[in-house]
């Protein structure tokens, strides 16, 4: 018998990656969406976009605990559906939202704090998309991983983004700030469990208690 | 005697039945379903156009003086800031809709000769009620335009008479935890409160709201009293009142307390003046695709521009 040529975790991905589309067009086709839809379809791409991108952040933690590797080949997969939602987002807010006025949108992004760390973060992830293919990663070497290792500069860009989206103060813990308090706390615990010596720890505590099979499991390549 | 806005009393016989009121509402909840397929189709709020055929018509007509269409029921209804009950606009509408609104007594006291308390049913018997068709401007950057029927507040201070000393009006929400889920949430200085000057307040535009499209106002928007005051954004008009208080200070409200650079005191519809979130210089009509310039006092510039004379607004936002 031929083998399935996806693995669950692929099939899981694919779901939910494409879930946000799907589900906006039945909103759109059942009428189920909000009297400001456009600000809907921006708040919408905008957070699958976020989920996304957070989730790729998971990968190497999960290989770090688990001795599973791989959640390591899907990151890219994870990645490039962030960059396409980000993508419709930046799109609706340019065309819908702001009918392509250029100086108005101009003078917008560069007024407001959380518009230009969004903008940023989407120029940022543009290069990275680009450079994610295998080609690229050899013809890179070594400064593939240094290019891509952005992602922890463009992460916590895109929650503060999110933050300052909200109407809240998250310095005071006032107002609107539950939602971005949770993703910035994954995030922050995702960038920590990274840090060299925290890795390592956390490697040898879970190669102790977690994996007994950790001898026939050839260690990949790691980031 | 003209009005710059419109404004009518309001007779009984001319209020749609309510049978009729909901049959009309489904109908635009299928037509709704329709025009959804539609905008995917052509990006356009078809749904909205089906929609206001249908929708109950106010009592003065169905425009605001500046000719622009009022927003539907549908709409009206189903989009509400309510922190209250969830910052989730849309899901305002069912969270509320067992809030409990009588017996309802609004306390009116402070710097007053006569501080009083009425029951809600006292309120709509003792003061004209009129229909007044508003723009609402939220600081959020999309606007409404909304038939209210109330009176206004001016007719209440009246009857308690303000002493001289009365220089604000400070206005506090109902805090009922219970009923109101957002109130659990332990980020917002609860009870809501807001407040006015006293010659805001006075003012013949502001207009304490009990009613909605000719109907009695509905939980979501505020029932049974709130207040409205169109030239400023929305979150000054506080919903729900208990308490209004008449001080000599200048009160706390809640979004100052939380976020002082963002939400001042007077927060009058001001394209000129930006906020570090949105953008105030374009705003979406709820209905409508394409953004529209926003006016300075939201329209009503020529009423209540000289209550600011002598004030920089840029400062005093």
């Amino acid at each position: 018998m031929k083998k399935f040529p996806y693995t669950p975790l692929q099939i899981a991905i694919i779901i939910y990656a494409w879930s946000g589309i799907v589900l906006l067009i039945f909103d759109l086709l059942t009428g189920n969406i909000s009297p400001n839809p456009i600000q809907d379809l921006e708040q919408r791409t905008g957070r699958h976009a976020i989920t996304l991108l957070v989730l790729s952040l998971l990968c190497t933690p999960i290989h770090t605990i688990f001795k599973w590797s791989e959640p390591l080949k899907r990151r890219r997969a994870l990645g490039l559906y962030a960059l396409l939602y980000a993508t419709i987002h930046v799109i609706i807010y340019m065309d819908l939202d702001y009918g392509l006025a250029w100086s108005s949108i101009y003078e917008n992004i560069l007024e407001k704090p959380r518009l230009i760390v969004g903008a940023f973060a989407f120029l940022l992830m543009i290069p990275l998309g680009i450079t994610s293919f295998d080609i690229w990663k050899k013809r890179l070497g070594k400064n593939w991983k240094r290019l891509h290792q952005l992602v922890y500069l463009i992460v916590p860009l895109v929650v503060l983004h999110y933050v300052w989206s909200k109407k809240g103060d998250l310095l005071s813990l006032q107002g609107e700030v539950l939602k971005p308090m949770i993703y910035g706390l994954i995030v922050v615990i995702f960038l920590i469990f990274r840090i060299p010596p925290i890795k390592k720890a956390i490697a040898s505590f879970s190669s102790r208690y977690l994996s007994p099979r950790k001898k026939q499991d050839p260690q990949p390549e790691q980031s | 005697m003209t009005h710059p806005f419109k404004s009518v009393p309001v007779r009984s016989y001319e209020i749609t039945p309510k049978d009729v009121y909901l049959s009309r509402r489904d109908f635009m909840k299928a037509a709704s379903v329709v025009g959804g397929a539609a905008l995917l189709a052509a990006c356009a709020p078809s749904a909205e156009e089906a929609a206001q055929n249908a929708a109950p018509a106010p009592v003065s007509g169905a425009t605001d003086e500046l000719g622009d269409a009022v927003n539907t029921y549908e709409d009206i209804t189903n989009y509400n800031n309510y922190y209250e009950f969830t910052t989730d606009k849309q899901g305002v509408a069912g969270l509320a809709q067992d809030f409990n609104t009588s017996p309802w007594t609004l306390e009116v006291s402070g710097l007053v000769n006569k501080p009083q308390t009425f029951g809600i049913e006292d309120l709509t018997k003792k003061f004209t009620q009129e229909e007044r068709i508003y723009r609402l401007r939220c600081v959020e950057a999309w606007s409404m335009v909304i038939p209210w029927t109330g009176f206004t507040l001016a007719s209440l201070l009246k009857e308690v008479e303000p002493t001289s000393d009365a220089k604000y009006v400070r206005f506090e929400t109902v805090y009922r935890p219970e009923e109101m889920p957002g109130q659990k949430s332990p980020f917002y200085p609860w009870p809501y409160q807001e407040g006015l000057r006293l010659d805001e307040a006075m003012h013949d535009l502001t207009l304490l709201a009990t009613g909605l499209y000719g109907e009695p106002n509905v939980t979501q928007n505020g029932a049974p009293i709130r207040l409205v005051v169109p030239w400023k954004y929305g979150f000054k008009s506080i919903k729900s009142i208990v308490k209004i208080e008449l001080t000599s200070e200048q009160p706390e409200t809640m979004w100052e307390t939380i976020a002082p650079n963002e939400y001042g005191f007077y927060a009058n519809v001001n394209p000129d003046v930006d906020h570090p979130r949105w953008s105030q210089a374009s705003e979406r009509r709820i209905g409508e695709l394409n953004r529209r310039p926003t006016i300075a006092f939201n329209g009503y510039g020529e009423q209540v521009a000289s209550l600011y004379e002598d004030m920089n607004l840029q400062v005093n936002y």
